[in-house]
């Protein structure tokens, strides 16, 4: 896929973000609308991965440690062709199987059920020494939010896998600068967090989360990295693509109502036309 | 009793991990630096490769296991009851409990019989904790002989087992030759039509011998051993409370949320009877010998006879 067919399919994974959460009336738009072009180019381009079967045993693995960006995934599930995307509005509601965190018993593409902080990363360790056990060439990717990073287990997990030298481990972090009690820097702030996973014996590259380069280089980068875990500390913007909720904490948790929910999708549709 | 043959049920944790490697060779040991104690080390002495020490972090540990067994892995997580159950349990709720994962945990130490190493460790709440998980089966093996068996019960069963074993060694009690372990199958040790004394783990033997005692005062009394807590075997305990018109319930865990709690939730419902609820009374442990612990604390076979006796009153 091109960079442009990439940016497209970021948009579209925008909306189907945006879409579920206004039908959900509830979810978390900001952290979800800043990884779109990571979990685009993970399973556009970089994962093995196959919708018709999601299940196959020599698949990569992908770990949604900020499991509460659910809409995020699922969206990127649906365009890639898991299940469809008329499903997405179902997000949240009694009954569907698209429930508010990840849930891998029930949705086809999920390898981990995750949603508590700190959780997902450990599951993810846990693959990849699975892998290392069976001398297996499968990779696993995980995502965590910046604000999930002060959860003591992220660095248990980052010791083990370091100690270990998982270099089919790739541990990206959302690096979106703010959580729901407002900047990072001002809760608890886990900066510097290149040296924090440096100091853990990670190979660390940092990148802006929306750029496609660096993002394609990255994961290659990870991938060529021999005897370490890889992290990539991703440089984002919280809300990015809806004018109103870019850089606003305000959007961490909160679902937009009809009204906003209709500028947002205006905004994402004159971003989809600039993309023609 | 001098000649009776006592083991620690955490050496059967470790001797049936051994045994049944061979047999299971996507068996995988996890422990948190404590393979010394809870026996995992003769695990690793065997097959150093499938054990994987994760430092002292249970938390991290129980993560890795269920990433483990998502990709097909059957592995036993081993610490202290303290530090798997209690400080680890959101990681058992949300990371194997509700994705329903192929985790086995191998929880020593449990209970009072800890001893020396006084209040901090002697976890008497695990049973409550992981009796609350949906699914989570919960298992508290009598003697070396229903430890092993247990281990490998939980290897055929497919789901999370929650296993529980003592640091004291204890007398070997079920080393019959028609002995059988069946997931979530209560034990008829002793038939009795007085009232019905039903223990689970170390406690079994501790009762079967305050049946005797009973027995000598005319106290006719029926022993039933409850190695699976959850799930409970209902029709059992039912049938023996509507016999027996009396239940006493006995366990090395605390009278919240154990075995007394399982069964008085059963027969509330199904079959309401008076039950005296034998364990450690909403308090902590403190140091001490193992052996005197119990016995301060009223779980011997002296202290079941004298509460007992006063219940039939």
């Amino acid at each position: 896929m091109d960079t442009l067919a990439l940016k497209r399919t970021a948009n579209e994974i925008r909306k189907g973000i945006v879409t579920s959460v206004h039908s959900a009336k509830s979810g978390h738009p900001g952290g979800s609308l800043s990884v779109a072009e990571l979990l685009t180019y993970l399973y556009f381009e970089e994962m093995n991965i196959d919708p018709k079967d999601p299940d196959k045993e020599d698949r990569d693995r992908f770990v949604l440690s900020k499991g509460h960006v659910a809409p995020a995934l699922y969206s990127t599930l649906a365009q890639r062709g898991f299940f469809p995307v008329e499903d997405l509005t179902t997000l949240r509601h009694v009954g569907s199987y698209l429930q508010g965190h990840p849930d891998m018993k029930n949705i086809p593409g999920v390898d981990m059920s995750s949603g508590s902080l700190g959780q997902g990363v450990s599951t993810a360790v846990g693959m990849a020494l699975s892998a290392k056990l069976d001398n297996s060439s499968y990779r696993v990717y995980t995502l965590l939010g910046d604000g999930e990073i002060q959860e003591g287990q992220v660095w248990e997990a980052s010791m083990f896998a370091g100690s270990r030298n998982l270099d089919n481990l790739t541990v990206i972090v959302d690096n979106n600068g703010l959580q729901i009690d407002g900047k990072i820097e001002d809760v608890c702030s886990p900066y510097p967090i290149a040296d924090k996973f440096k100091a853990f014996n990670f190979n660390v590259i940092e990148i802006d989360a929306h750029d496609f380069e660096q993002i394609a280089d990255a994961f290659k980068k990870a991938r060529e990295t021999k005897g370490m875990p890889t992290a990539i500390i991703a440089k984002s913007i919280k809300g990015k693509g809806v004018s109103f909720m870019e850089n606003e904490a305000g959007w961490h948790g909160t679902a937009p109502n009809d009204e906003q929910y209709a500028q947002a999708m205006a905004d994402l549709d004159k971003i989809g036309e600039s993309l023609k | 009793m001098a000649d009776v043959k006592k083991i620690a049920t955490r050496e059967s944790y470790g001797n049936a991990l051994t045994e049944l490697a061979k047999e299971y060779p996507n068996l995988v040991v996890l422990d948190a630096d404590l393979a010394a104690a809870t026996k995992t080390s003769i695990f690793k002495k065997e097959y150093p490769e499938r054990h994987i020490d994760c430092g002292i972090a249970e938390c991290n540990m129980v993560g890795i296991a269920a990433g483990l067994a998502a990709t097909g892995k059957i592995p036993f997580v081993s610490s202290f009851a303290m530090f798997v159950a209690g400080r680890a349990f959101e990681q058992v709720r949300n990371s194997v409990g509700y994705p329903k994962l192929n985790v086995k945990i191998g929880a020593t130490h449990a209970g009072i019989s800890v001893g020396e190493d006084g209040a901090t460790h002697q976890c008497c709440e695990d049973i409550a904790l992981m009796r609350a998980v949906p699914g989570m089966v919960v298992i508290n093996p009598s003697d070396d002989v229903e430890a092993k068996a247990a281990v490998r019960a939980a290897v055929e069963y497919k789901g999370p087992v929650y296993l529980r074993f003592g640091r004291l060694a204890v007398p070997v009690i079920n080393d019959k030759p028609d002995y059988k372990f069946e997931l979530g199958k209560g034990v008829v040790l002793r038939e009795g039509k007085d009232v019905t004394l039903i223990a689970t783990g170390l406690e079994v033997s501790e009762t079967l011998d305050a049946a005797e005692k009973l027995a000598a005062d005319g106290i006719d009394a029926k022993v039933i051993n409850i190695h699976t807590i959850k799930p409970l075997d209902e029709d059992l305990v039912v049938a023996a409370a509507k016999e027996t018109g009396k239940v006493v319930t006995i366990e090395e865990h605390s009278v919240i949320g154990g075995l007394g709690s399982a069964v008085c939730d059963c027969l509330c419902e199904k079959a309401p009877t008076k039950v005296l609820k034998i364990g450690i009374n909403d308090v902590y442990g403190e140091s001490g010998p193992a052996v005197e612990l119990i016995k301060k604390y009223g779980l011997d076979s002296e202290g079941i006879y004298a509460k007992v006796k006063e219940f039939m009153k």
